[in-house]
């Protein structure tokens, strides 16, 4: 008993001290900027950018081959913020910031074709041949792969709708009148 | 000289471990798209395994043989694997960033790979020496990676072939293992007496 718990924290010790010094000897220097645009992004790792994940799409930036402006869940805030980080100007005038939008099935037009579903890479859409479609919202990433997808136009992004899941109080609005005692 | 040399053919050809033993068959499905990243793996993964059957060798037969601790022999054992995977992970890295981003979520995935545990646990069911452990490991490695070769360069044959719609994408590379399996079945006719 005690020889096995002495030898097994023996070599995780000798393993893990050994790999420590090899990680140090083989380290790979990366780029800075890559770890602290990702810090910036969502995190969600939705896809909507087309990049693997906020990983990707923060080497993308950082080498310049994205624009600030590709993530959508993140906006216009993220895009100003990440134009600060690597000090560019940009006019931001132009992003449009809806708010993150998921996909929605105008179940009148939906032929039951299932070629969304085939598309989904989330599973989010449910439905069988011939039977009319819906979003799974839960499960909905909003990458957007599906909408090109659908034969009859069905297939379209909307905002996220409030239920009772996902309802908040709104934040208290700051009146702008003077105070009583001044 | 000789036994050594006929131990390699044999764990190479005769037994190989992919498609006699059945060991191996994650990467030789999943890496054997292109012939480049296949080499990388198999080179990898023949390290990984010449090593793994050096260090198991010793914890066997210096640790839990003299304390007779046999029954923490799966768990030192894939500890150690682990370690040299990462060990090789890191190498990778920094020699080949390519490579390494061709093999992805493969490279650490020899860690799980059966084979190379396989081919550890075996060594100490035939109590083997240390030489001849590390010879049945490499050999048996180097099977590995000739397999992974081979299916790779026929798989990248096959994506130009017209395949039936049905059989397309991994019917057919499943069927082509079987055919390749066949093949090597043949070798179990060699004779060294």
């Amino acid at each position: 008993m005690i020889a096995a718990i002495l030898s097994l924290t023996l070599l995780g010790a000798v393993l893990g001290f050994g790999l420590g010094i090899a990680a140090k000897k083989f380290a790979v220097e990366t780029d800075a900027r890559v770890a602290e645009i990702a810090a910036l992004m969502p995190g969600s790792n939705c896809g909507q950018c087309g990049f693997p994940g906020c990983a990707g799409a923060a080497a993308a930036i950082a080498e310049g081959s994205a624009t600030v402006t590709v993530c959508p869940p993140g906006g216009k805030a993220l895009a100003g913020a990440l134009a600060a980080k690597l000090g560019i100007s940009i006019d931001l005038s132009g992003v449009a910031d809806a708010g993150p939008k998921i996909a929605a099935i105008a179940e009148e037009i939906c032929i039951g074709c299932c070629r969304c579903v085939k598309e989904c890479p989330t599973d989010a859409i449910v439905g069988a041949a011939k039977q009319i479609h819906a979003v799974m919202r839960e499960a909905c990433t909003g990458c957007g792969n599906c909408i090109d997808r659908c034969p009859t136009e069905a297939m379209k992004m909307e905002p996220v709708p409030v239920t009772l899941q996902h309802w908040v109080w709104p934040k208290p609005v700051v009146t702008e009148a003077e105070p009583s005692w001044a | 000289m000789s036994e050594y040399l006929i131990l390699l053919v044999t764990t190479a050809l005769v037994n190989n471990v992919v498609l006699v033993k059945f060991l191996g068959l994650c990467p030789f499905m999943g890496v054997s798209k292109s012939v480049d990243s296949a080499l990388g793996m198999g080179m990898a993964t023949t390290f990984v395994i010449t090593l793994a059957c050096g260090a198991t060798w010793m914890l066997e037969n210096w640790l839990l043989v003299p304390l007779g601790l046999g029954y923490l022999r799966i768990l030192t054992f894939i500890l150690v694997i682990a370690a040299v995977v990462q060990f090789v992970e890191m190498v990778v890295k920094k020699a080949s960033p390519e490579l390494y981003q061709a093999l992805g979520i493969y490279l650490p995935l020899i860690t799980t790979n059966c084979a190379v545990l396989g081919l550890a646990l075996i060594n100490v069911q035939e109590k083997s020496g240390f030489v001849k452990s590390l010879l049945y490991g490499f050999g048996s490695a180097v099977g590995f990676t000739l397999v992974l070769l081979i299916f790779a360069g026929l798989r990248e044959r096959l994506a130009l072939a017209r395949v039936p719609a049905s059989f397309a994408g991994a019917p057919i590379s499943f069927v082509l293992a079987g055919l390749l399996s066949l093949a090597f079945m043949g070798f179990a006719g060699l004779n060294f007496k």
